[in-house]
């Protein structure tokens, strides 16, 4: 069924084929740019500055170079944004070149070609590197043997690599010494190094063992670079000026008389932008930030706004559900049995519910910003940044010139959750800086960041279910609407569907779920309404984090239908038949794996045993983002529901996560909280609406995020395995939201069918069983 | 010109007495540890100490703090080594790092105040910084066993057992 975008997939199967050339390279050979104080990035160093490589230097691939001094430094394509990627990243490649762990460093790189494809998301920074740079460390290790037994004397069978030497009998030689001292000439076929086996996991001596982040310390001490960080001299600041709408608004008069009052104030530029990202935009210019800031709130721009500039939140809801309603609307997935029809004429009984989710907004910290400038012919953005491929052709149409003239320099990311995938705001900062001819740093006010937002689209969900006269479940269907940030932001990358039809995988992504329902339906329609208003957004999870709340709080509506328990429904309905068997090389295993997570889960919980009135328990299970790289994850939700104020508190959450191998163990558990809490934050605290064509909550005063006094008692545990490394970044999200509302409905009776659970909603949900 | 000293060191800002001592920080003095995320005090990121207490440098203007000293995530300790922060290298709080100046200085101060918090304490104070990676449960944590690190040391080594078991309780309390 879904499969990441045909684009991503050639893209990964590049990276594997890529011809590793294992040879010798002087130091003029090493990296292009190895030493330059601007390039790349150790998040180990204080602000991030890479030391020269000492000596001659060995790289064996693109992937990773040895110096003479024996140290390991490993290119990193993806962006640093919390998750601690390097690290994992360099333990795959350490553990099967056998290197010495205290002379690895991570360097995160600045756009170049020769990286291939460059994108952080999707939870799949790990799963997709562990087959490149565990073969890449495979590769560096036998040409280190071969290269040393010769230094050694003595056949290369005989030798062993540990820890960064090559060890025969009692003598060694170092991989320091080796590059020093031998003349590596090996080069391995793209088929060889296909061939080159992965180790067993007994042999693995790295992955899976606790270690330190290497981005830990310059996060503790103030001295981590990010992109709001950015220097360049004789440069100046800008704050932009948003329109009415996200699209269509057009500029028709400019008042600066007042800001010229303001010391420091410059300029303001109305952008010209030939790539329409930021349509209708005019930059404040200014000496100093706090001057731009100021003299932004001076500016009187005029607009003709667009189409757009009356929509609401119930506007875009409203037509979802008129999609929904439209038997052709949407793209309908296979699913194999796509016919549920005869199922539910047969039907004994039927169960329908609809679910619906607000607008959300990222909200991470660091407001999106860049700073922009042409330098020795090549225009430079600095900026964090989660999907370099996909915004470098953007820039490159903005600012006229071609892609081969335009480099994005790396920093850290304070706070992704995908808002730095859409890199919409490098274009506004790189036209300023061209129409300027000077380097202008653009930073967005928290309010101006969260008008520009990539929201998650608000959703609309219908799911009907089928049972025969023995209450078997006998066809279900799934019918969902939102705006679709693929189809809007990277087209290229939309999946197909029946018919040919395209569609966005990732807005829709947990509909095909694991469970054995008979014929089944799923539509997803692409809310055009939302997609003309603001840029749907990919938010930590996408579409899973609301088709879950849909799918698992529909389960638990399915099994008290039944007057089935709701574990023991799901269990049922996960039995790994057909389909759902699961296959290699990511998903071995299948529905079962899910149904173990939530065994586990709900034993951890205390499933069934007695709690204290208004205090509930609730489950809710997922396979994570895409049925290609399944996590299995369980949630078991307990929360007491004050029946006076409809406050629902949040007791403990208890996940359970089947990610196959766990490459570093303490940042895969910090993966889960992160994710987890995400996942509670939104099902009780975030959510806004659009008021004509913009977010209403723009700032903290009224956007109310979780705080550490929300946060409840958490048990996490992972299940022991082998099995390919899978994604652990977004998984967590999906199951939090219905396990709670499962949770308040065991409390209560009340079901709650709409994100985020308020407690006004809460109240009224408890009246309207009253009555 | 505002004089003020920064991290030990005295220092004349020719801006603005109503400019954000954020952005004096940040882009006059090149401090870039304190950060920006909010613009009104709410998230905590751009928090430094004024004078020995937690102050929101976003929503402190610069003539404020006129002969003040100043002390941001750079200056907390020389080598980097607070209690606090190596509390927080110890149980990996950091994921992307944004917030953690703010909370660290947060911390820092609070200790101060509270040298063996109760859960309540922190909520109530800490409840200030946002995390949107939302590592509050390793924040809670690694302020306890920065408050552990802080208590004043045993004054010899015959210290009755009895006392280092009252006071290993009323830590984890």
């Amino acid at each position: 069924m879904i499969k990441l975008g045909d684009a991503q997939r050639s893209e990964t199967l590049a990276l594997t084929r890529r011809d590793f050339l294992v040879g010798m390279s002087g130091a003029s050979l090493a990296f292009t740019f190895a030493g330059s104080a601007l390039a790349a990035m150790d998040p180990a160093l204080p602000g991030g500055q890479l030391p020269a490589p000492s000596g001659a230097v060995f790289q064996p691939t693109v992937w990773y170079s040895v110096d003479a001094a024996g140290a390991v430094t490993v290119n990193i394509i993806r962006c640093e944004m919390g998750q601690h990627v390097g690290t994992a990243i360099a333990r795959i490649l350490a553990d099967e070149l056998e290197a010495d762990w205290e002379r690895v460093q991570i360097v995160h790189v600045d756009t170049d070609p020769k990286w291939g494809f460059m994108v952080t998301g999707g939870s799949w920074s790990v799963w997709q590197s562990w087959p490149v740079y565990s073969r890449a460390g495979a590769a560096g290790r036998i040409a280190l043997i071969e290269a040393g037994s010769k230094l050694l004397g003595v056949p290369a069978q005989s030798c062993t690599a540990r820890s960064g030497a090559v060890l025969s009998g009692g003598h060694k030689v170092t991989y320091g010494d080796i590059v020093r001292r031998a003349n590596l000439s090996r080069r391995f076929s793209a088929d060889e190094l296909k061939a080159l086996p992965i180790k067993p996991a007994a042999e693995r001596r790295l992955v899976g063992r606790e270690v330190v982040a290497l981005d830990i310390a310059t996060k503790t001490n103030g001295t981590a670079r990010y992109g709001i960080d950015a220097t360049e001299a004789n440069m100046v600041y800008g704050r932009p000026k948003i329109p009415p709408t996200r699209n269509g608004s057009v500029v028709t008069a400019v008042d600066d008389s007042a800001a010229q009052n303001v010391k420091g104030y410059i300029r303001s530029i109305v952008l010209e932008d030939p790539s329409a990202t930021v349509p209708g935009w005019v930059m404040v210019v200014a000496a100093t930030y706090p001057a731009a800031i100021r003299a932004a709130d001076l500016v009187k721009v005029t607009w003709t706004a667009g189409p757009t500039a009356a929509v609401s939140e119930a506007d875009i809801q409203a037509h979802a559900t008129a999609l929904i309603g439209k038997s052709d609307a949407g793209v309908l997935l296979d699913t194999g049995t796509a016919d549920t029809a005869p199922a539910f004429k047969a039907a004994h009984s039927v169960v329908e519910q609809t679910y619906t989710t607000s607008t959300v907004l990222h909200y991470q910290l660091e407001p999106v910003n860049a700073l922009a400038f042409e330098k020795d012919g090549i225009f430079e953005i600095h900026t964090g940044n989660q999907w370099q491929s996909l915004i470098l052709p953007t820039i490159a149409k903005a600012l006229q010139r071609p892609e081969s003239s335009i480099i994005m320099r790396t920093y850290l990311v304070g706070g992704g959750f995908g808002r730095r995938l859409n890199g919409d705001y490098a274009v506004p900062a790189a036209l300023a800086a061209k129409a300027l001819g000077r380097p202008l740093k653009m930073v967005l006010t928290r309010i101006d960041d969260a008008r520009f937002d990539s929201v998650r689209s608000p959703s609309v969900q219908t799911l009907r279910m089928a049972f025969d006269e023995k209450r078997k479940v006998t066809a279900m269907e799934h019918h969902a609407a939102a705006g679709w940030p693929t189809q809007v932001v990277a087209p290229a990358f939309m999946s197909k569907g029946q018919k040919g039809a395209l569609f966005d995988p990732f807005a829709i992504a947990g509909a095909d779920h694991w469970y054995d329902v008979g014929a089944q339906k799923v539509r997803a329609i692409s809310n055009d309404l939302a997609n003309a208003t603001f840029r749907p957004g990919w938010l930590r999870s996408v579409g899973p984090g609301w088709t879950n709340f849909a799918v698992e709080s529909f389960m638990d509506e399915a099994a008290h239908h039944i007057n089935a328990d709701p574990v023991a429904f799901r269990l049922q309905l996960l039995d790994g038949h057909g389909g759902d068997a699961g296959s290699p090389p990511s998903a071995v295993g299948g529905a079962l794996r899910q149904a173990e997570v939530v065994r586990r889960a709900a034993a951890r919980a205390g499933w069934g045993s007695a709690l204290p009135a208004d205090t509930g328990l609730g489950l809710g299970t997922s396979f994570g983002q895409e049925r290609d790289m399944p996590t299995w994850v369980a949630c078991a939700a307990r929360v007491r529901v004050d029946r006076g104020s409809g406050v629902v508190s949040v007791e403990k959450l208890t996940l359970v996560v089947d990610a196959g191998t766990i490459v570093d163990p303490n940042s895969a558990r910090a993966q889960i909280e992160g994710s987890a809490l995400w996942g509670l934050s939104m099902a009780l605290h975030e959510g806004t609406e659009f008021v004509n064509g913009q977010v209403k909550d723009t700032n903290l005063d009224t956007y109310r995020p979780l705080r550490i006094s929300d946060v409840p008692e958490m048990d996490i545990s992972f299940v022991d395995s082998t099995e390919a490394p899978v994604g652990l970044g977004e998984p967590g999200v999906t199951v939090v939201a219905p396990a709670i509302a499962n949770a308040i409905f065991n409390a209560t009776g009340a079901r709650l069918r709409h994100l985020p659970i308020t407690p006004k909603a809460v109240l009224g949900a408890l009246a309207a069983r009253k009555t | 010109m505002t004089r003020f000293t920064i991290n030990g060191r005295t220092v004349s800002v020719d801006a603005p007495g109503n400019t954000p001592l954020l952005w004096v920080i940040r882009d006059e003095l090149a401090l870039t540890g304190t950060k920006f995320g909010c613009g009104i005090g709410l998230c905590g990121a751009c928090t430094v100490h004024v004078g020995g207490r937690a102050t929101r440098s976003c929503i402190t203007p610069l003539g404020a703090v006129a002969g003040a000293a100043v002390t941001t995530i750079e200056g907390l300790d020389p080598a980097g080594a607070h209690p606090v922060q190596q509390a927080w290298g110890a149980l990996q709080v950091p994921q992307c790092g944004y917030c953690q100046s703010g909370q660290i200085m947060q911390a820092a101060a609070f200790l101060k105040d509270f040298p063996a918090p109760t859960d309540e304490d922190i909520d109530a104070v800490m409840a200030g910084n946002l995390c949107r990676c939302m590592t509050y449960v390793r924040i809670r944590a690694a302020i306890k066993q920065a408050a552990a690190a802080l208590k004043p040391a045993p004054a010899a080594a015959e210290r009755a057992p009895a006392d280092a078991a009252t006071a290993a309780a009323s830590n984890s309390a």
